[in-house]
């Protein structure tokens, strides 16, 4: 055991994996030599050689084509994409090819296969590296999509990645990659796919949140605390398949709803889940589903950023204005 | 055959040509294995695929088949290159592959099956090592590249090929494969129909470069332009590049110039953008024409022979198309069943929810 942050909590992932099944490898631009632009594959070229932790060409889609036929012959290959904002060469392959290969073989083949990306902002980067694209990648079929919020859950449920028969697409909160310390086992453990945690108990209303937005949420239920608010926050963990009764049945108990996700907010997430409340808990809800999300805009550079990205500030407004139902 | 691939063949790339449209066969070009027995044989299998093919059209019309992509003029391409390989090499097919894809073991019946619109006729058995056709267009080599890589890494002697067209060599994914081939040296080959046409496009607009063979050189690696309707110079190209592949010596590009002399697919008028005259100077050129006329040549075939392959092969293709038409109708479950290995708690809900629908209909 040792206190680690996100990205080191991944590396011992990977690290964890490759020892264990020789199968598993990495690939993606600087993954090699340099491990990684966030040092998420630091040490593996040196500990595995160039072939199983493999500097490639840059050109996303390539790297993710290339990854889907090393998994149809046999490996557990992970991609890393270097930022979200580059993601969308690659979406044609997992769209197209990627989610569809299981059914279009009619279960000859998977494509048990991992692709890492560092999303969202918060970190005063260039244009196109703060991009929060879940609803897109949760509306495809065939894909699984994780998005850790902590050091702990990001190296459990990377392995748990590593080790599924089908494709998960993780995302890694790079704003948090290096806030969180915590108690990570050096040795290889799995967090299972599909299931939220629950971050803290209250019976006013349900938070839910995943990845950076996590953190954020928690702030704004400690905030509310202190105005009498008990807010119960919920990490989903897995959007795809996401845990439904997870948030129906804490909001059966609340009556209250807030969403908070970073990405836009038409079509985002936000909106699934409102209409699954609607659908399971309508006759325990007391106000409206509130959502806390991005603008439907892109993006903006570091001087207006913290604008856009969901606050505690916001989130706590959110929870006030569930409450004055 | 050595120096076949030496680069300089590049410098004003010629068409490599063996058996000429009249039947006359460069020897000392021809690979020792393929036997004048050998060519009979697969003139057997041209005859039929190209019945199959043309029944596969006629289906459609009479609306037993869905939309379908005809092979028609390319069956040497594909016959030639797909029997140069070894038994473990593996094709990833474009759509119009269906008869490489049968020469490597796919079960015709199935294929029509996928084509009426079942899904199940794209699993082939086991052992057959044909991946399922893939729609988008040039986006498939670099699955060939990675599962070619990883068959390096363990040190197994095959190589991977993928099909597509003189179109397929316009998009960005064939470029990141071809690049990714050279730079990680994967045993694999692009195996390029130049059938002159995508949909109504012709070649030209695809390209500004001379030949596709020579975008290769480009990458690092050779390419070769062949007489895609000589099925010597196809196997003897195909078999060279395989055996560049598996001796470590990486990736190869293959323009097999052709002629697609049906339709795009059945949603197609290709009157529309070509003329009869056009189609008619390819019509000499015809792959099997040659084949015939040099088994003539050799005695070793008839029009009594002709007939009774033709014969036969009509019989083949009526099986082919009962078995298609007795292929087990899927269930609405198929749906879901096989977009993930276990299927997520949502849609078992929509599942349920929909049998529970397809019931209430019934009551």
């Amino acid at each position: 055991m040792g206190k680690l942050n996100m990205v080191q909590a991944i590396q011992s992932g990977l690290m964890a994996e490759m020892q264990l099944d020789p199968t598993v490898m990495v690939l993606g631009e600087d993954v090699g030599r340099e491990g990684g632009v966030f040092r998420a594959t630091e040490g593996l070229q040196e500990k595995f050689g160039p072939e199983r932790a493999m500097d490639t060409p840059l050109a996303e889609s390539g790297i993710v084509g290339l990854a889907l036929g090393l998994a149809l012959n046999g490996m557990r290959p992970v991609a890393e994409i270097q930022f979200d904002g580059f993601m969308p060469p690659a979406w044609d392959q997992i769209i197209s090819h990627i989610s569809r290969i299981r059914t279009r073989s009619r279960g000859r083949f998977g494509a048990p296969l991992v692709i890492r990306i560092p999303y969202g902002g918060g970190i005063h980067a260039p244009e196109h590296h703060s991009e929060a694209t879940e609803a897109v990648l949760v509306h495809t079929p065939g894909i699984k999509v994780v998005y850790p919020a902590t050091p702990y859950d990001a190296k459990g449920l990377l392995i748990s990645a590593i080790r599924d028969p089908d494709p998960v697409l993780f995302l890694e909160p790079k704003r948090i990659y290096r806030a969180i310390r915590e108690e990570v086992p050096e040795e290889a453990y799995t967090v299972p796919i599909g299931e939220a945690r629950l971050v803290r108990e209250g019976k006013d209303v349900t938070l839910i949140a995943w990845g950076a937005m996590v953190r954020e949420a928690e702030r704004a239920a400690q905030m509310a605390a202190q105005e009498g608010i008990q807010a119960e926050l919920l990490d989903l963990r897995t959007l795809s398949p996401m845990d439904d009764q997870a948030f129906i049945s804490s909001v059966r108990k609340t009556g209250r709803a807030v969403v908070v996700h970073e990405a836009p907010r038409t079509c985002g997430l936000g909106a699934e889940i409102a209409a699954r409340i609607q659908e399971e808990a309508i006759l325990q809800l007391q106000a409206p589903v509130v959502r806390v999300t991005g603008f439907d805009t892109v993006v903006p550079l570091a001087k207006l950023e913290h604008h856009y990205i969901p606050s505690p500030e916001r989130i706590l407004r959110a929870m006030r204005q569930a409450m004055s139902f | 055959m050595k120096g076949l691939f030496d680069p300089s063949i590049l410098e004003g790339v010629e068409m490599l040509r063996i058996l000429g449209p009249e039947g006359t066969m460069e020897e000392e070009l021809r690979a020792p294995e393929l036997t004048d027995q050998r060519i009979q044989e697969l003139y057997r299998e041209m005859v039929f695929l190209r019945l199959a093919d043309q029944r596969a059209l006629n289906l459609q019309r009479q609306g037993r088949m869905g939309t379908y992509a005809p092979f028609m003029g390319q069956e040497a391409a594909q016959v030639g290159s797909a029997v140069a390989l070894g038994e473990d090499d593996w094709i990833f097919p474009s759509f119009r592959e269906g008869a490489a894809m049968y020469m490597r073991g796919a079960p015709m019946g199935s294929i029509f099956a996928y084509w009426m619109g079942n899904e199940a006729g794209q699993r082939f058995p086991e052992g057959v090592r044909v991946m399922p056709i893939s729609i988008p267009v040039g986006t498939h080599p670099l699955h060939a590249v990675g599962f070619a890589l990883a068959a390096k890494m363990r040190k197994e002697p095959i190589c991977t090929v993928s099909y597509f067209g003189d179109g397929g060599t316009s998009k960005g994914d064939f470029h990141e494969a071809m690049n990714m081939a050279g730079v990680l040296c994967a045993p694999t080959i692009f195996f390029c129909q130049n059938n002159q046409y995508a949909i109504s496009v012709p070649r030209k607009i695809q390209t500004a470069s001379r030949t596709i063979a020579q975008k290769a050189l480009a990458y690092g690696f050779p390419g070769i332009q062949v007489d895609g309707n000589d099925l010597v110079a196809v196997y003897v190209a195909t078999r060279l590049a395989r055996e560049r592949a598996i001796s470590g010596q990486g990736p190869t590009l293959i323009e097999a110039v052709t002629y697609r002399l049906g339709p795009h697919t059945t949603a197609d008028d290709p009157t529309r953008y070509r003329s009869q005259e056009e189609v008619e100077a390819w019509l000499p050129l015809d792959p099997l024409l040659r084949v015939r006329k040099y088994l003539e040549k050799c005695c070793m075939w008839d029009q009594e022979m002709e007939e009774s392959v033709h014969a036969f092969a009509e019989e083949k293709v009526n099986r082919v198309v009962q078995e298609a038409e007795e292929f087990p109708q899927p269930a609405p479950e198929d749906i879901f069943h096989y977009t993930l290995e276990k299927m997520p708690p949502r849609l078992e809900a929509q599942l349920e929810d929909y049998l529970a629908f397809l019931k209430e209909q019934e009551d």
